[in-house]
């Protein structure tokens, strides 16, 4: 295992040896009316230079998959996308990042205001140790999005229909979310997502935890969602970006390397380092 | 890669020496294991030898021996003006009663002599309990009803036959006369022994067979409820805010530093300090409860403040995230998320602290609780002593009787003691979740 692992290693510095890293990103950046709009985006954990310079553009109603070796920036640069850095004492963000006009890491904007725009969900099922029901209604609980227990109830119904669980849990609504299976507790948490009707999901390796028929039942899920919100994710897995998104960004050693159509990417990209990462050279 | 030795094992050698180390490891386990039942062997036989000794010791001391009398609540006597209260009872012959019962029983003594060693048998705290009898059952006046009186320690110790007859009358404290007063009682089938009402009910006394801890386990109460009140907020509060809210630097790291150390400070010192501030600087009054729990908290504060951080950083980060990433506000993270899920934790702290400050004696000795006190404290600003001062005050005596009320009063603040980590382990228990 050791002995493989070091080969490839080997073989791989070999390989980028040989590759140029691009000055700027390959591909189209830029789109007609983006969602959200990086800007030459720059992140620094303490000294290391994590994300260089990244300006891309988010499509609304598509999904924009991130792929890329680990450690090369993707799930930093989404965390960027709502803020989640700022619990991480070292980290420190330059650049903008726009959503409707407006720069998130701008001081008078509300980050609060801004997570309930741009909800997430993580690699690892996290769902409250409460009840179902408690779980998916803790956003619009704290946002106070309902008014009165119908409302509360209705966007609870609405939340668990659209994250394809309702049929699963309706009838133990008041058990505890940690009771449910993988699979199911990250579909809750994609309900507990969408519940706060946000504009742009952030899914960060969402499948990555959950096995292949789970897996479907997610991408399956975001290809639905597509319709009515933006959906970002990041994966390891090539084929489920080939499989779920419109776009798809190569990240690699805190750059990104190239956009484009999915289409595109994956059969004609336009860098040796895309080229040598979809075909399974390394990563 | 040529010039690197190359050691290559056949896979018979190797299945050899792996046979040769397993046994080697076998028996290092083994050793360990043994170890460690010999260990908990010892810290249980500690632990048994304990207990038997506090309760062979203990158990007696919660029953004591006590006279029956036919006492006549002469009106005239008891009350001469007649109102019930407790400075109109003041002036009656409460003690004389008494006696007079006694005497009726042994067939009244003749002369002085046997008059007072007739008195002896019975405890002097007897006219002080007919007084208390009469004031809760006004109606009972005029008429002779049957009480019950604590014997004289002394005839305590001698019933429980610690003190033997052949001993020279001179060398015993219990008179030749007394022994045949105290066999003819028992004849009469008037000596009982029972539960010591004397020891839950009673306060502070020099008279061993009247002395209980009732001002001492009220003292123990409030003042424990000082101490929560003030060390349970505060410590959870420095907690979260040095957990979740400080930034990382070398003020909040001074700070933590301080608070480990301070764990470890003597608790008489922090006694010192209330003394020098509470008592002398800021002039509040000595041997009261308040300036008690406030020691106490400040001592058990770095207690609860450990664990309650330790709980708080074993809350899993991705519950933060997640109500991070639905948009909750920090506050609300807390609030709603770290603090339900730590509080388990951070109870099982505060109750260790506030088992420690229960048994707490030299802080409470500096500020002055380890006065004489009869009265019950009602209030925390009424003087007043807690119970591990009142058992190193009674383990200081030298009557017989002592040592068994010492015993005796240390099974109760062993019972309160295990009552309070019951209720702990029952709050953890309802408030446990799993994730």
């Amino acid at each position: 295992m050791q002995v493989a692992e070091s080969s490839r290693m080997v073989q791989t510095t070999s390989t980028l040896g040989s590759r140029v890293i691009p000055d700027s990103t390959l591909g189209q950046i830029h789109i007609d009316n983006p969602r959200m709009r990086a800007h030459n985006v720059d992140v620094f954990y303490g000294d290391k230079h994590a994300i260089d310079n990244i300006s891309l553009d988010i499509a609304s109603g598509q999904v924009i998959s991130f792929i890329g070796p680990s450690g090369c920036g993707k799930s930093t640069f989404l965390r960027c996308l709502n803020r989640m850095n700022d619990t991480i004492d070292i980290c420190r963000v330059s650049g903008e990042i726009m959503i409707d006009d407006q720069n998130i890491y701008d001081s008078s904007l509300d980050v609060v205001l801004l997570r309930a725009r741009v909800g997430m969900v993580f690699q690892k099922p996290n769902p409250f140790p409460k009840s179902i029901f408690d779980n998916v209604a803790y956003g619009p609980r704290i946002h106070g999005l309902a008014t009165t227990k119908v409302e509360l109830d209705q966007i609870v119904e609405i939340s668990l229909q659209r994250a394809g669980l309702w049929e699963e849990v309706k009838d133990r609504l008041d058990q505890p979310g940690t009771g449910l299976s993988g699979g199911q507790q990250q579909r809750l948490c994609i309900a507990r997502a969408i519940a706060v009707s946000p504009e742009v999901i952030l899914m960060d390796e969402p499948c990555s935890a959950l096995d292949p028929i789970a897996t479907a039942k997610i991408e399956e899920l975001i290809s639905e969602l597509r319709e009515q919100y933006t959906i970002v994710i990041v994966t390891h897995s090539m084929q489920q970006a080939a499989r779920v998104s419109d776009r798809t960004a190569y990240f690699h050693l805190g750059k990104l390397i190239e956009v484009g159509d999915t289409k595109q990417v994956f059969t004609n990209p336009l860098h040796e380092l895309t080229q040598d990462y979809i075909t399974g050279r390394f990563g | 890669m040529s010039d690197r030795v190359t050691f290559v094992l056949s896979p018979e050698r190797a299945a050899e020496r792996v046979a040769e180390s397993i046994s080697l490891r076998k028996r290092k386990e083994n050793r360990f294991l043994f170890l460690g039942k010999f260990a908990v062997a010892v810290a249980l036989g500690f632990l048994v030898l304990l207990f038997s000794g506090i309760l062979s010791k203990g158990i007696p001391g919660l029953f004591q021996h006590y006279v029956t009398l036919d006492v006549q609540l002469d009106t005239e006597r008891l009350d001469p003006s007649g109102q019930r209260t407790i400075e109109s009872l003041a002036d009656g012959d409460f003690d004389g009663v008494v006696r007079d019962a006694l005497y009726k029983v042994l067939g009244p003594p003749t002369g002085r002599m046997a008059k007072r060693q007739a008195r002896k048998l019975i405890s002097s705290g007897s006219g002080q309990r007919l007084m208390h009898h009469v004031l809760d059952n006004p109606d009972q006046m005029g008429s002779t009803v049957a009480l019950q009186f604590a014997v004289d320690d002394d005839v305590d110790t001698f019933l429980r036959g610690l003190i033997s007859r052949d001993t020279p009358e001179a060398d015993r404290r219990v008179s030749n006369q007394m022994i045949s007063y105290v066999d003819l009682l028992q004849t009469r089938g008037r000596i009982s022994y029972e539960i010591s009402d004397y020891l839950f009910f009673g306060s502070a006394s020099r008279d061993a067979e009247m002395a209980g801890i009732r001002g001492a386990l009220v003292g123990s109460i409030l003042t424990l409820l000082v101490c929560i009140v003030i060390a349970f907020p505060l410590g959870v509060a420095t907690a979260v805010y040095l957990e979740e809210m400080a930034p990382k630097n070398r003020f909040t790291e001074i700070i933590e530093i301080n608070i480990n150390n301070l764990a470890a400070v003597p608790s008489v010192v922090f006694g010192i300090m209330g003394l020098a501030i509470f008592i002398v600087i800021f002039g509040m009054p000595r041997s009261i409860p308040l300036v008690g729990g406030i020691v106490l908290a400040l001592m058990t504060l770095p207690t609860i403040i450990i664990s309650s951080r330790a709980s708080i950083r074993a809350v899993p980060p991705s519950i933060r995230d997640a109500a991070l990433g639905v948009g909750a506000s920090k506050m609300q993270t807390i609030t709603h998320h770290v603090l339900p899920l730590a509080m388990p934790g951070m109870l099982t702290g505060t109750i260790i602290g506030m088992a420690q400050a229960l048994g707490e004696t030299a802080p409470l000795l500096m500020i002055g609780m380890v006065a004489f006190i009869v009265d019950v404290p009602s209030g925390v600003t009424d003087p007043g002593t807690v119970l591990p001062v009142q058992i190193f005050m009674w383990a200081d005596f030298a009557e017989r009787m002592f040592i068994q009320k010492t015993s005796a009063a240390i099974i109760v603040l062993l019972a309160f003691l295990i009552s309070m980590n019951a209720a702990a382990i029952l709050l953890r228990k309802k408030l446990e979740r799993r994730w």
